[in-house]
């Protein structure tokens, strides 16, 4: 299996701080894999620095045998990289079909039709929306405003849009936090179905039942570092990641 | 309603309007009727930048006055060019300049940008002031024909088809923009740029196509002043009234949709013409000040968003 995602060397400072030093990371193709360290660590800096939210300052990343510096986050959506914010971000004026709209038309749509890739016929783009609210339990919610959401909701609409851009490779920002035990197991099940028709999924999140139950390979950053990479269960023993959680 | 009848019924209206008009038959309801007509025009395009995406634009006066200086350097150029050219490249002007100001200015966010454009306007002025071939600060006089062309009557009948003919046009790339990915797109960018980013909306692009239509309808408005006023000078073409106007009509009749600044303009524009007949020509601004404190607080959503059910 080739490289899908490859981080090589990223960094990152806010002013004098260093949030990101040296990163590398590798994913391959059809890989679920599990990011996690204590808050603060870096990984939602990493996220945005591989979506382009943010611009890091040294290093590459490459994704589907491209080199993304310089790309615009939209470009980058595009190309068939998804995220989801950890602190949700709905489009608080549009009902929640409409939200999930946003990225058939600008993604989906917005991508060359051709072999491997069709686009959403006008009249299909409703029920195809109501399908990824259903897909992630909100239908019955489907026209409401964000507003009439909890943040548990809030969580699942994020990712709902994720997926609705159809992407490659799904980076999923600890979407599962504060979501009872039955929720999480429905999360999970999702992630693994997606990953199970080929997309690539990238979890961070700190609920450890999740993240050894979806991992085939985890990474743990320590304060902008990465500092263990590999079999989540010999990651989780190793014993520099187990200070990072547990101190001394 | 398809985008085809309803322009057809915004046609039929306009036709119906200016027939009562000619039945009325006094100039007095063109001058006022042309007032309240402008202002749906620069209303409508203040909103396609201010209410769809979220910018608010406080420089609205350069762009107007930029349409209308250009139609008197053009009749101090080719007196005989006939209005609607003029109209059409007094928008192009402004469009250029809404284009290159976006270009400029988009990376700022929320009040940053709102203060950019009211320098915009102070620098427009400033330019305008000094600018001798259009009048500089002395003014200019513009010579109104006596007869309209085309359909006869007074000259003011042809500015009021004029105006109307564009409320049509500006009316219908509103609506238009709704409906397609275009109004989707910009309301993605209102709510959250960098969640639009990230489902694919290309914000720059969209921001500049916003700034770019926004400023060439607020061109295209003015255009036609130097004509209605038939002297033109710094101090009224870029009048505090035009701003405020173009931003108190869309919010008190509701920025989500093209009917908002439609409500807000003939409620509006039509209360300050009957306060500045029966009260005082000051008692203008004041309403429009009031009312519009009144409704950000009451309705922020305007009147349109009083009706507005939400859906189950």
């Amino acid at each position: 299996m080739s490289a899908l995602l490859t981080v090589e060397g990223v960094g990152k400072r806010f002013g004098g701080f260093v949030a990101l030093e040296g990163i590398d990371l590798e994913v391959k193709q059809g890989e679920r894999i599990g990011l996690i360290g204590p808050n603060g660590s870096g990984k939602s800096t990493l996220v945005n620095c591989i979506c382009g939210t943010l611009r890091n300052e040294t290093g590459k990343v490459r994704f589907a045998g491209e080199t993304l510096d310089g790309l615009a986050a939209h470009e980058r959506t595009r190309r068939g990289l998804a995220r989801s914010f950890q602190l949700p971000r709905p489009f608080g004026s549009l009902t929640l079909v409409e939200n999930v709209r946003i990225p058939i038309l600008y993604t989906v749509n917005a991508r060359k039709a051709g072999p491997g890739h069709t686009h959403v016929p006008h009249d299909a783009i409703d029920a195809r929306c109501r399908d990824l609210l259903g897909e992630v339990g909100l239908s019955a919610k489907a026209d409401r405003q964000p507003r009439d959401l909890t943040q548990i909701e809030m969580r699942k609409l994020e990712l709902a849009r994720a997926m609705a851009a159809e992407p490659k490779l799904l980076i999923a920002d600890e979407v599962m936090a504060g979501l009872s035990h039955a929720e999480v197991d429905e999360i999970i099940a999702l992630l693994i179905r997606l990953n199970g028709q080929g997309i690539t999924v990238i979890m961070i999140e700190h609920i450890m039942r999740a993240v050894m139950e979806v991992s085939q390979r985890l990474a743990v950053l320590v304060a902008g570092r990465k500092i263990a990479d590999g079999d989540p269960r010999e990651v989780v023993r190793n014993p520099e990641v187990v200070r990072a959680y547990l101190g001394e | 309603m398809r985008a085809v009848p309803f322009v057809l019924a915004l046609v039929v209206v306009a036709c119906a309007i200016f027939g009562v008009g000619r039945a009325i038959g006094s100039s007095y309801a063109f001058f006022l009727g042309y007032v309240v007509v402008q202002y749906i025009v620069l209303g409508t395009a203040w909103n396609i930048l201010g209410g769809y995406t979220g910018y608010v634009n406080f420089g609205v006066t350069a762009f107007f006055a930029i349409g209308a200086y250009s139609t008197v350097a053009l009749y101090k150029l080719v007196p005989a060019m006939p209005l609607p050219v003029m109209v059409l490249i007094g928008g192009a002007m402004a469009a250029l300049v809404g284009l290159g100001t976006g270009y400029l200015t988009l990376r700022l966010r929320g009040v940053f940008f709102s203060i950019a454009t009211l320098a915009l306007a102070v620098v427009v002025q400033t330019l305008i002031t000094n600018w001798d071939f259009v009048g500089g600060a002395r003014g200019a006089y513009v010579l109104r024909p006596k007869l309209a062309p085309l359909i006869g009557g007074e000259y003011v009948q042809y500015l009021f088809v004029v105006m109307l003919g564009l409320c049509v046009i500006v009316l219908a790339t509103a609506r238009a923009i709704e409906r397609s990915s275009l109004g989707y797109g910009f309301a993605a960018i209102r709510d959250d740029e960098a969640a639009a980013e990230a489902a694919g909306v290309p914000t720059l692009r969209l921001k500049l196509i916003a700034t770019t239509l926004s400023g060439g309808f607020m061109g295209m408005a003015g255009a036609p002043l130097p004509y209605y006023v038939t002297y033109l000078d710094p101090t009224s073409g870029f009048n505090l009234n035009y701003a405020v106007n173009a931003i108190a009509m869309p919010l008190i009749g509701g920025t989500s949709s093209w009917l908002g600044p439609v409500i807000g303009a003939v409620l509006v524009g039509g209360l300050q013409e009957v306060l500045r007949v029966t009260i005082s020509s000051a008692a203008n601004v004041l309403v429009a000040g009031v009312l519009m404190v009144a409704f950000v607080i009451l309705a922020p959503q305007g009147i349109v968003g009083l009706f507005k059910r939400r859906p189950k």
